[in-house]
């Protein structure tokens, strides 16, 4: 795909005969660049976490999206996958290390316990039930259990559309 | 001695197979001390139990020990077996060890992947063995319909029979993991940087093992010829012909050989139990719900050690107490042990030699 | 063997305790549990504690031990009943190593103190809680129960 098909809309204003210049906005090309490069943050809670390296290794190839490199701090990442059963001793490191990325940034709440609590949501004590609970607000709904890698990367990919279509740059409305 | 200096690994460690909290006490870059701390990932399991019927507890144990759920199904059904004394159909029992051995061929792939992971080959021979995995997964896909969580064993049986040409897609496994794993001998086993960051690090003695109840590969790589599908054969495994690898100082390497030495004693067991499937229907015919009273202990070889189910009935529908004693909560008691005085890198090694699932310790 | 001839080695060895053999398991009193553990260990070659957990039978407490001979290959089930006006046992963890972890698992979620033990905190659960899930009784405002089908009581 040519980089003029995939900065959207009617942004290109002229495309000069002979040339490969674009004219864009930069906030268009911003969005871009940042949904194309979304780095994840390695975040394995429990059994999604094995679905999320699958969709990493070698057969279903996060790269081809450009979501291939997954980062040990926070500090580094785009996004976070929640992958997995998130249970109260987890939560609070939940949200410290969500307080630590850095803006613009985002969350894909992978499998139905990181959605609301899955299988564990009855008879249970220490299972916090998803993570808007813990007030960590959320992008993209990953549903399964676990879901498959097709349905991870239908999931980034969905992200991607979210950030390429917002209305404005402010991480404020990026963000639900 | 100089300053001391507490370094927290984890929760959120790329090396800490899941949300193992270590805390560190580090002298320079050795350790003084290490304290594991659990219960980050503590889903309240045996508490779902007392309130689930028999089979309504099979899916739950798949999220016991996410990277062999078939053999964790297999403790269960087997437990509930021995405890309401239900006789299993005979082409079900041939299968459950086929199924059984793939996702222990599966397990140990991960196993040795995250290993050589740890110790610095990044993505490489990761790769690899998931791509060896990915093809038991989808084995697994198209006889259960799930990637990971199967729920494929049933209470007397197995929920459906295999679909048509899974044998041959077996045998062709097979002789395709065999070439494979000497693939892996090339890659990794006697590789010159693999053995120096592996070998003689975090020996553990077989004293040591036996006084803290180590099972499965782990006890093995220590010296010790224990199999429990050898030793108190359940299923059919008494029918089959294979070896017990041990290891002979029980350090890192011997635990990571031990590993990859198993994937070929399953492929022999998987290899005899093909050619000798009874035919009828694996599937069960007693009833989805069971009332029994009295108390049983169950334990089954896992890709980990033995995981045994203490299942206490009291005339109820569901098991009234359900004590799930995994190996890897035993297997991790000794990292104390074993960490102290080594580099903080080789504490890393030593970790990911004892092959953790975070599942099955905090439950 | 058996669980009678364990049982016969132990009588033998302490003439005056009243060892009961249920079809499972050997209950043995409370206060003998170290006595009988270390004889198990260096005479008869139990020298694998496999798992230590509890039952909460309501009205009193199970503490149950799983031993292992690897030499006799048997799986020995040792029973201690403990009530509930005095939850504490003496703890094993002298004996097998592997018993230290198991016993504060049995802490956390029954709340059954083991006496000497070297670290006897919480091992799941915040260090926070007061309660013991795993207690029959147990309640709390964020634990939902699942409904309960109408074919399946009882």
């Amino acid at each position: 795909m040519a980089i003029n098909e995939q900065i959207p809309g009617e942004r290109i204003i002229e495309k000069f005969p002979g040339g490969e210049i674009i004219l864009t906005k930069s906030e268009d090309l911003m969005k871009w660049a940042k949904g194309s490069s979304l780095w994840p943050l390695t975040f394995g809670l429990s059994c999604c976490a094995i679905e999320m390296m699958a969709t990493g290794a070698s057969r279903f190839d996060i790269d081809r999206i450009g979501s291939g490199v997954f980062r040990g701090s926070p500090r580094q990442c785009d996004v976070m996958i929640v992958a997995g059963t998130i249970c109260v001793k987890m939560g609070d490191c939940l949200k410290k290390l969500y307080a630590q990325m850095p803006e613009p940034k985002y969350v894909i709440a992978m499998g139905n316990c990181a959605i609301g609590g899955g299988i564990f949501y009855h008879d249970t004590y220490s299972v916090v039930k998803g993570t808007e609970e813990l007030g960590v607000p959320v992008d993209v709904y990953v549903a399964g259990c676990p879901p498959r890698p097709e349905n991870l990367l239908h999931g980034i990919m969905k992200l991607q559309e979210k950030i390429k279509n917002a209305k404005q740059r402010s991480p404020n409305t990026d963000k639900k | 001695m100089g300053e001391l200096l507490t370094v927290n690994m984890g929760p959120q460690h790329p090396s800490t197979h899941g949300v193992l909290y270590l805390e560190l006490v580090l002298d320079g870059e050795i350790v003084v001390s290490c304290k594991p701390h659990l219960g980050y990932l503590h889903r309240s399991i045996e508490k779902i139990a007392e309130n689930r019927t028999y089979t309504q507890f099979i899916p739950f144990t798949d999220r016991l020990d996410y990277l062999a759920s078939m053999n964790n199904n297999l403790g269960f059904c087997l437990a509930v077996e021995k405890l309401l004394n239900i006789a299993v159909t005979p082409r079900a029992q041939y299968l459950r060890v086929i199924i059984a051995e793939l996702n222990r061929v599966a397990s140990h792939l991960v196993a040795i992947g995250t290993f050589a992971q740890d110790l610095g080959a990044y993505a490489t021979p990761l790769f690899y063995a998931f791509s060896d995995r990915e093809k038991i997964v989808e084995l697994f896909d198209s006889i259960c319909g799930s990637r990971l969580t199967y729920n494929y064993m049933r209470i007397g049986g197995v929920s459906g029979d295999i679909p048509a040409g899974t044998e041959e897609i077996i045998k062709d496994f097979i002789k395709y993991e065999r070439k494979q794993l000497m693939e892996y001998n090339e890659l990794l086993t006697y590789n010159v940087i693999f053995l120096a960051r592996s070998k003689n690090i975090g020996i553990l003695t077989k004293e040591q093992a036996l006084n803290y109840s180590i099972t499965g590969p782990m006890l093995r790589a220590s010296g010790v010829k224990w199999d429990t599908r050898k030793e108190e054969p359940y299923l059919v495994y008494d029918k089959f012909d294979f070896d017990v690898p041990v290891g002979i100082v029980g350090d890192s390497w011997d635990r990571f050989k031990v590993k990859l030495d198993e994937i070929e004693q399953s492929l022999r067991i998987i290899e005899q139990a093909i050619g000798a499937i009874p035919e009828g229907n694996p599937v069960s015919k007693v009833n989805r719900v069971f009332r029994g009273t009295g108390e049983t202990y169950m334990r089954t070889e896992n890709p980990r050690g033995e995981l045994g189910f203490y299942l206490v009935a009291e005339a109820g529908f569901n098991p009234y107490r359900c004590k799930i004693r995994s190996p890897s909560f035993s297997n991790l008691g000794v990292l104390e042990e074993l960490v102290k005085g080594l580099n903080i890198s080789d504490a890393v090694c030593v970790l990911g030699s004892l092959d953790i699932v975070m599942g099955e310790i905090d439950r | 063997m058996q669980n009678s001839e364990v049982l016969i080695q132990i009588k033998n060895r302490f003439p005056d305790l009243a060892v009961e053999e249920t079809p499972n398991a050997l209950v043995i009193p409370k206060t003998a549990l170290l006595e009988v553990s270390t004889f198990l260990k260096s005479e008869m070659a139990f020298e694998n504690c496999h798992c230590v957990t509890a039952v909460d039978r309501k009205d009193k407490m199970e503490v149950v031990y799983h031993l292992y001979s690897f030499l006799n290959h048997f799986m020995l089930t040792l029973k201690v009943i403990v009530t509930l006006d005095d939850l504490a046992v003496e703890s094993v963890s002298c004996l097998c190593r592997s018993a230290d972890w198991l016993e504060r698992e049995t802490f956390d979620l029954f709340g059954i103190r083991f006496v000497n033990h070297p670290d006897l905190r919480r091992i799941m659960n915040p260090d926070a809680w007061s309660d013991h899930p795993l207690r029959k009784d147990f309640k709390r405002a964020d634990f939902i129960p699942r409904p309960q089908s109408q074919g399946l009581k009882g």
